[in-house]
Formats: structure tokens, sequence, C-alpha cells
């Protein structure tokens, strides 16, 4: 029951998409947010459209699953929508029902702004629905790298993402199994008011509180007994290396970048 | 009470990537005070039957019976289903949370609303099934005790629901060879004494052999054997195969016989195996 909650919501595959080098489709994606807001006419949307299309047919990710992102934040998509729509000064009216006028600047402005936030989740859920939440926090720590000059922990900070990222399956396994020993003892997690509920948590919080810690004193030990003292002269099993689709893959979205900005600011 | 099980089939996730078909079309019934064993490798689908049989999954397709209650995709579970089937899970000292061992106990007494007198007398007659000596425990925290008696304290809160199905999941896991034959010293004792009907689960041979009447062997997800001990044991090679074994002593006494020597086929623990020789060979000096 509790398991059904995918966290992290990994689609697992071995498309060219999954097999791009973390790093890089991470930087991607960043680089594909910001060219989301320079982009000011219908051309410059539709190339986006295409680029993302693309990405999304090489995921082999069924769109289902990209599109679930949608879901939650559809209100707030429709809400922008409308803002901009009413709210966007423009004299070219199209029609107007009451006081709202529905003028032409308002409307393109209402579309881009809604197209933007889709096009923002899309993106966004296409990064983790094709990276493992393993090599996010690889490529992550690579990329803060440089910053451990100024002597910013980038190890550590992706030492415990990884941990943690590695232990959420554990406990929702735990947390469902605990709830159900509980309930084979006539425990109710169910009924009763907010203050019985509360209560009826205890008998699930503390058997999970006791092993969380258990469990974390372990894995110490362990990486203790290893010898494991940070990231100090640690190499790497998996070295991450930029192969040909990487630099392909940044080829197609430097075309994309250069089109935008050509599209939007000289033509 | 019998319980019936027919065409149960369990997918855990569906319609996700990870998707898992862990029982196909199971079915079988187990009568009134039978002592079952569940025997299967590990990920055979052992633990889901189970947490059908009290409905604490539910089935994606097929149905469960026990007593008048049934259970398929759509039923509503009745509390009172929950009191009748004990289950007694994986590592259930995991599941203690109470200050003291006897508040522990009472909490599946308490959940059924009953007077705090009819509660200690569960409490006292839960700990004295496991062998825990009620005034000298009671009052410790669960957490201080050893690995086995918190193994104990928790079968006991099962037991002081009072069922009259008990199922444990492989109850003797990671204990020593001592608190093993004492936990099953006394399921045996539930099942004899007491008319219990239980169902326990194990991967282990030489465990269920000696206590059960019949024997249900899974495998990946299905039931590929089941029947009397020496019955599924008779299908050494299948069970090979599917990663289980017969206990030691029986593959003796089986080679003993293939070499033709007159000793019967049932033989599950040693003292039974060295009386049978004894007799045989003392049988032939005469
Ligand atoms: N909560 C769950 N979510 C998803 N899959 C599960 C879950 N529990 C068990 N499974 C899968 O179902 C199969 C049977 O598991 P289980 O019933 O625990 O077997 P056993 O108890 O015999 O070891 C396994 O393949 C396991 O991975
Ligand atoms: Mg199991």
């Amino acid at each position: 029951m509790i398991k059904d909650i995918t966290i992290g919501q990994f689609f697992p595959g071995q498309s060219p998409i999954h097999k791009l080098d973390p790093r890089v489709k991470i930087i991607l994606t960043f680089v594909f947010i910001v060219i989301i807001f320079f982009a000011k006419t219908y051309l410059g949307y539709a190339l986006i459209f295409a680029y993302i299309a693309l990405a999304m047919w090489l995921s082999e990710v069924p769109i289902r699953y990209i599109l679930r992102g949608l879901k939650p934040l559809l209100f707030i998509i429709v809400l922008t929508f409308f803002i901009n729509v009413f709210f966007t000064p423009g004299n070219k009216v199209l029609f107007q029902v009451w006081v709202l006028k529905f003028t032409q600047e308002g409307l393109r402005q209402g579309v881009f702004m809604a197209l933007r936030l889709i096009l923002l989740v899309i993106g966004t859920s296409l990064l983790t629905l094709t990276t493992s939440p393993i090599s996010l926090t690889d490529g992550i720590e690579r990329l803060l790298q440089p910053l451990q000059v100024v002597r910013f922990p980038a190890h550590e900070l992706a030492m415990m993402m990884t941990i943690a990222l590695r232990f959420i399956p554990t406990l929702l396994e735990e947390t469902d199994k605990i709830m159900k020993a509980q309930m084979a003892r006539g425990a109710d997690f169910e009924s009763g008011n907010l203050f019985q509920r509360a209560k009826a948590l205890v008998p699930l919080l503390v058997p999970l509180f006791i092993s969380a810690f258990r469990r974390a004193d372990e894995l110490a030990m362990a990486m203790e007994s290893r010898c494991y003292r940070g990231g100090k002269n640690r190499t790497r099993m998996k070295v991450l290396k930029a192969a040909r689709r990487d630099y392909l893959a940044v080829a197609v979205t430097l075309l994309l970048v250069v089109g935008i900005l050509l599209d939007s600011y000289v033509l | 009470m019998p319980i019936v099980v027919e065409h149960l089939t369990h997918v855990y996730m569906p319609g996700s990537p990870f998707e898992s078909l862990a029982l196909d079309d199971v079915s079988f019934e187990i009568q009134d005070g039978e002592f079952v064993g569940l025997i299967g490798h590990t990920g055979s689908g052992k633990s889901t039957l189970v947490q059908h049989l009290n409905g604490l999954l539910k089935p994606t397709k097929g149905r469960i019976v026990v007593d008048d209650i049934e259970i398929t995709s759509e039923s509503k579970v009745p509390k009172r289903l929950r009191q009748h089937v004990g289950l007694v899970f994986q590592y259930p000292e995991h599941q203690l949370f109470e200050e003291t061992v006897y508040q522990d106990i009472a909490f599946g007494p308490r959940n059924l609303n009953l007077p705090e007198d009819e509660v200690e007398r569960r409490v006292r007659e839960a700990m004295a099934l496991v062998g825990l000596d009620f005034e000298a425990v009671k009052d410790r925290s669960p957490f201080e005790i050893s690995g086995g008696q918190r193994r104990r304290v928790a079968i006991a809160g099962v037991l002081a629901m009072e069922p009259r199905i008990l199922i444990l999941d492989e109850p003797t896991a990671g204990l020593d060879p001592r608190g093993r034959d004492e936990i099953l010293g006394q399921i045996k004792n539930l099942h004899a004494q007491r008319g219990m009907t239980i169902i326990l689960v194990s991967h282990s041979m030489e465990d269920i052999a000696r206590l059960v009447d019949r024997i249900i062997v899974m495998n990946r997800g299905r039931i590929a054997l089941m029947g009397k001990p020496e019955e599924v044991f008779s299908h050494v090679d299948e069970l090979h195969a599917m990663g289980l074994g017969i206990p030691q002593i029986t593959h003796v006494m089986r080679g003993l016989k293939a070499r033709g020597m007159d000793v019967p086929d049932n033989i599950y623990t040693v003292e039974q195996a060295v009386k049978v020789i004894l007799e045989r060979v003392r049988g032939k000096k005469k």
C-alpha cells in the first residue's frame, strides 16, 4: 500500500536519455529551463517543443508518466493563464465578457506563461524520470566539486543525499510492515478524530524511530570499519565519463539556444 | 473454522514499472486444528500469502474464505477477522513500542476494548504460553531484555488476542539453536494442547518436518507441492531445483534404504533415526 508512492519517480530504462552522463543531463536541464524564459515568439516555442518532444521520444518513458507531474500543478497553470490574460495591458480587444477584456496581447502572454510552466515541469520530470537518484547525486557531487576550493563540503553533502535516498524505500517498507503488524493486533490507523489518529501513530512511530537509529548506527559502524573518512583521496568505482552521445546532446542543445536567441533578439 | 483459498492471485504495484506477480492462482484448504507448514525459497510469496489470510492484503483475483468471512478484491475486512486469525510477522520484535512488556502485550486486547481484568488475565496467559515469567519480566522495558525474550514478548502480543488460527512467519529466523528449539516447542504445545490451527512459515525443512501434519511448498508464487511430509520429501529432485532440501537425517535414511536396509521413509529427527537403526542392527544379530 504505502510502497505505491515512488520517490524520485525514477523510471528504469536503457534509452539514450537514460544513458546520458548525469552531469550533462543536469546542466542541460538547467540550460533548458533558462532558455524557456528567453523564448518570445511562437516559432521559439515550437523549437522548444520539438526539442523536448525529441527527448521524450528518445527516453522511452510512457507519456502519461511524464505528464503525471502536471496534474498537481494544473490549478496553478490555469490560474497563471487567466491572471496574465486579464492583467496584461493591451488594446487590441478580441472580445469582452462583462468587465473582462480578452486582448490579443493578454492572450499571448497567458499562453506563453502557461507554456513555460508546462515545459518547466516536463523538463525537470524528464530528468528525474530518466536518472536514478544515485547517479543524480553522483552528478551533483561532481558539479559541486570545484566549490571544494572554498571548503564547500561537496562530497559529504552528496554522501548524505545518497544515504538518505538509499534509505527512503527501506523506511517505507519498514513503515508498511510495522503498520501491518500493529493492525494484526487490532490497531486502527484509519478512523477516529484527529486526536485519536495522532495517538494511534505512536505504535508506528516508536518502532520506526528505533529501527532508523539502529540502521544509522549499523551503517556508521560498517562505514568506519571499512576506513571511511570522507571524500579526501577517495577514487570512484564508476568514473563518470562523457561519451559521444553526451557531446551530441550538448550540440543539439546549443543549437536550440542559438536558435532561440536569434529568433527572440535578432530577427 | 476451515480456511479456503481459491485461485488467489496477487500483483504488487500493478500498472507501474515495478509491477510484480507475487501469487499466481493459488488454491488450497486448511481444516480446523491442522498444523500446516508453508515452505519456499525467499521471494516465493509465503509472506504475501499469509497476509491475505487475515485481510492485511486483498487479492488481485480470487477469494479467501475464513469461517463465514469472505475476502475478495472489493470486500471490506471486518475487524473480527484480525482477531480470529493471529499473524506473527517476521522479526516481530521490531514492532514492540511500549514502555513495559506488560503494556506491549496488552496492546492487542486493549484494542478489543476488553475490561482491564480480562486484559490482565490474557497477558498472564499469553506470557505463560511462550514461557515468560510474568512477575520477573512484566515491568521491564521490551528494549532491555534479550533478543529471544523480545521475540517471545512479540508472539505473546499476538496470542493475547486469543486467535483460533495462528500464523507465524519465520518465527525462528535469526535465533540461536536453543532459542529456535524453545519457540518451536511452544508452538507445538499450542497446537497439541489448545487445538489451535497453526500455519508455520519457514524456509527450513529441518524445522518444519517434525512438527507439521501437512506441507505446502511454494515456488515463484505458485503451489509446487502439497501433502504429508513423507509425500513431499519423496520429490527430492524437485525440491532441490527449488533451492530447498529435505532434512539431512531423512536424506541419510533414504540412502540406507536405497542400499537395502529396511527403514521407514518418515524419519525427521536424529533420535528417531538412532532408534530405528539400533532396532534393525540388533534385530539382525539375533
Ligand atoms: N510490499 C511489496 N511491494 C512490492 N513487491 C513486493 C512486496 N512484498 C513482496 N514483494 C515481492 O513479492 C514477491 C514475494 O515476496 P514475499 O511474499 O515476501 O516472499 P517470501 O515471504 O516467500 O520471501 C517477491 O518477489 C517480492 O519482491
Ligand atoms: Mg517472507
